[in-house]
């Protein structure tokens, strides 16, 4: 091991400890990431000229753009869906008999148990021309033709928002949890109606977890390459499957790389700009 | 506060209430409380007092019985329209606004302007002694401070009742005596009709106009501090509010006013029937209290010996070992030079006056 010889200092703690954690890090993320980098930088496949001229590639090009965008776009409506239906959800299970909460966590749990690959099969089940909407809309008589379900914006949104769903809800229900029950009662008894009492104080005093389950969420949204691809299929084209494309079937490793790069920048972005409003809100409930 | 409507009066009427778990928190209490009276609600840990705050509040709905509060029947009615103020055990101050937004919380549900919120605010801080916190936020605060605006922001909608769940059990005792007080100060001057809960007695005795004792979810007594002290219906309350020697013995002879009961420490005493008729040969307790029972030289009383003497200030209390073995406790007040009582000493005890000792009929 690289641990420090370092000082006998008392007060110090051994930082030996992390270093097979480190180790693994620097060995496995951080080394990758810079190859990764230094990939992105060559204009050529071979490798022998350098210069950022896959990155501009990337950013003049209307279609990679596009592609971008409506991965990002993606991310914000999964959230956003997850979000309205998750509240509910956490909202509800902090008011319920004790054998009612075993239930909803076991619902919320639920999918986290089954791989998401058998999960996404599963939505095709659902979503598909004959599938279980469409046929049960048919034999209603609502519908003459099958509704295109599968393969659509809303197919992917629907799809990875139940299967994200967990990391939206858990959070929520613990920031919920910490709330007083009184204050609710207190907001009440000083004329609050039930909505006022949510926006002013159930709501705010939330945030941190509504900010740590949309950043969950979000990074897990953009990054679900294969709920993306088999729902989405190949009409629809998210930034994990454009990478692939590239490195896998066009062999163009610096421009994948550069799309990595990007595509993490663009994350990071987004994150932070959660983060900070993380950081903003924790003026609210610690202490 | 002079704008504020006078209390309105507040009826309890036979309420029952069973949670879902089963427990029976609270059972057929009946409360006529008049407009502006200070009532105290007394009762030992887990007797159903914040059980019944609640139903009052309207938090719960419970199970039997009637809420009325001046000609209306609130049970229909969800808390934020009943206009009861009350102060958590806990304050439940809102911790992510400020304390001058807490104090106008209510106000604006009530749809007020921000300038005369703000304003509001201030006079109830300055009401409170608290008039330069009102940009801090809640946690930088003293207990004692955030106790104070949590009886502010109740009184900024100017309630007709105001409930205190416990409110001075978390301020030390100099603290505590300035609040209560203020609290009945303040009481006096808006005459709000004020219900606080407590388990201590002496809080209750001194603040209340009327105190209702509860024990296991019933009321043991509703009288006033002096009906609760000297003429104490149960055995409950006789033991629970203040101290008392409990001594057992044997009905002689009873009527309605009086009865002659034979002590086991061995002495036939005049007590009065304080819990309903007594039958004779039926066995009872008598409960004296310590500043009730006094040294007789003349052969009357019941004998003992006395074992510890703590001079505590203004009074004596000299522990006495009676013939039954048990032990009565004897409080004297330290007027001139009272005769110094040794270790041992063979004394003669009796109450002061047959009407101070109260006989219950003995449970076992
Ligand atoms: N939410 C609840 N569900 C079930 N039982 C409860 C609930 N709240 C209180 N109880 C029970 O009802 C009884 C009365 O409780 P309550 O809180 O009214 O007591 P209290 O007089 O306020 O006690 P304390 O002085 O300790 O605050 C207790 O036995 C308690 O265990
Ligand atoms: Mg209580």
């Amino acid at each position: 091991m690289g641990a420090a010889p370092a000082s006998r200092d008392v007060t110090s703690y051994g930082l030996g400890l992390a270093a097979p954690l480190a180790l693994f890090f620097l060995a496995f993320f951080v080394a990758p990431l810079l190859q990764l980098l230094w990939l992105s930088l060559h204009n050529d496949t071979a490798g022998l000229h350098w210069g950022l001229g896959q990155y501009l590639h990337f950013l003049t090009d209307p279609f990679s753009l596009g592609v971008l965008g409506s991965t990002l776009l993606l991310g914000a409506e999964v959230t956003a869906v997850c979000l309205v239906l998750g509240f509910p959800i956490a909202w509800l299970y902090q008011r319920v008999a004790p054998k009612l909460q075993t239930i909803i966590i076991l619902i919320v749990l639920l999918p986290l148990l089954t791989s998401v690959v058998v999960r996404t099969f599963a939505w095709i089940v659902i979503l598909g021309r004959q599938g279980i909407i469409n046929a049960t809309l048919q034999s209603l008589g609502i519908i003459d033709t099958p509704l295109k379900l599968l393969y659509t914006q809303f197919g992917v949104v629907i799809a990875l928002a139940q299967v994200q769903m967990p990391l939206m809800t858990l959070p929520l229900i613990t920031a919920l949890g910490r709330i007083d029950p009184n204050l609710d009662d207190a907001s009440c008894s000083l004329g609050a109606g039930s909505w006022r009492t949510f926006f002013r104080v159930v709501l705010p005093l939330s945030l941190p977890g509504v900010i740590a389950g949309c950043t969950l969420t979000y990074a897990a949204a953009i990054t679900a390459f294969i709920t993306q691809s088999l729902v989405g299929g190949g009409q629809m084209l998210f930034m994990p499957m454009y990478l692939y494309q590239q490195a896998s079937t066009l062999q163009n490793w610096p421009f994948a790389a550069a799309i990595s790069i990007i595509f993490l920048l663009a994350v990071l972005a987004v994150v932070s700009v959660f983060t900070t409003l993380g950081r903003l809100s924790r003026g609210y409930g610690g202490a | 506060m002079a704008e504020t409507q006078g209390g309105r009066s507040l009826v309890v009427d036979a309420v029952t209430h069973r949670y879902p778990s089963g427990a029976l928190a609270v059972e057929n209490i009946n409360l006529d409380i008049k407009g502006g009276e200070i009532i105290a609600l007394l009762g030992p840990s887990g007797c159903g007092k914040t059980t019944l705050l609640r139903i009052i509040a309207g938090f719960i709905a419970q199970t039997q019985g009637r809420i009325i509060i001046g000609d209306d029947i609130v049970d229909a009615l969800p808390s934020n329209r009943r206009a009861v103020g009350i102060v958590f055990q806990n304050y439940a101050l809102f911790p992510h606004l400020s304390i001058s937004e807490n104090v106008g919380y209510g106000l604006a549900a009530r749809g007020i302007d921000k300038a005369t919120r703000q304003r509001e605010a201030q006079r109830l801080l300055e009401l409170v002694q608290l008039p330069t916190m009102a940009e801090r936020l809640p946690r930088q605060l003293s207990g004692g401070q955030q106790q104070r605006v949590a009886l502010a922001r109740a009184l900024a909608i100017k309630p007709s009742i105001l409930l205190l769940d416990e409110p001075f059990a978390a301020l030390d005792k100099n603290l505590r005596l300035d609040m209560q007080i203020e609290v009945k100060r303040l009481q006096r001057v808006s005459g709000i009709t004020t219900l606080i809960v407590t388990h201590d007695q002496e809080e209750a005795l001194s603040m209340a106009d009327r105190v209702a004792v509860l024990s296991h979810g019933k009321l043991e007594q509703f009288g006033s501090p002096s009906d609760v002290y000297d003429r104490p219906q149960t055995l409950f309350v006789n033991t629970f509010v203040g101290s008392t020697n409990r001594m057992p013995g044997v009905v002689v002879s009873a009527d309605r006013t009086a009865a002659r009961v034979r002590l086991d420490a061995g002495a036939e005493i005049i007590a009065r029937p304080a819990g309903g008729a007594l039958s004779e040969g039926g066995r009872v307790t008598v409960c004296i209290r310590p500043e009730h029972l006094q040294f007789v030289g003349d052969g009357t009383g019941f004998a003992g010996v006395v074992g510890m003497s703590l001079p505590l200030g203004a009074t004596v209390v000299h522990e006495v070992t009676t013939a039954d073995g048990s032990g009565v406790k004897v409080s004297q007040a330290r007027i001139g030079e009272t005769r110094a009582l040794e270790s041992g000493a063979a004394v003669r005890l009796a109450p002061l006056a047959p009407s101070l000792a109260n006989a219950f009929p003995a449970t076992l």
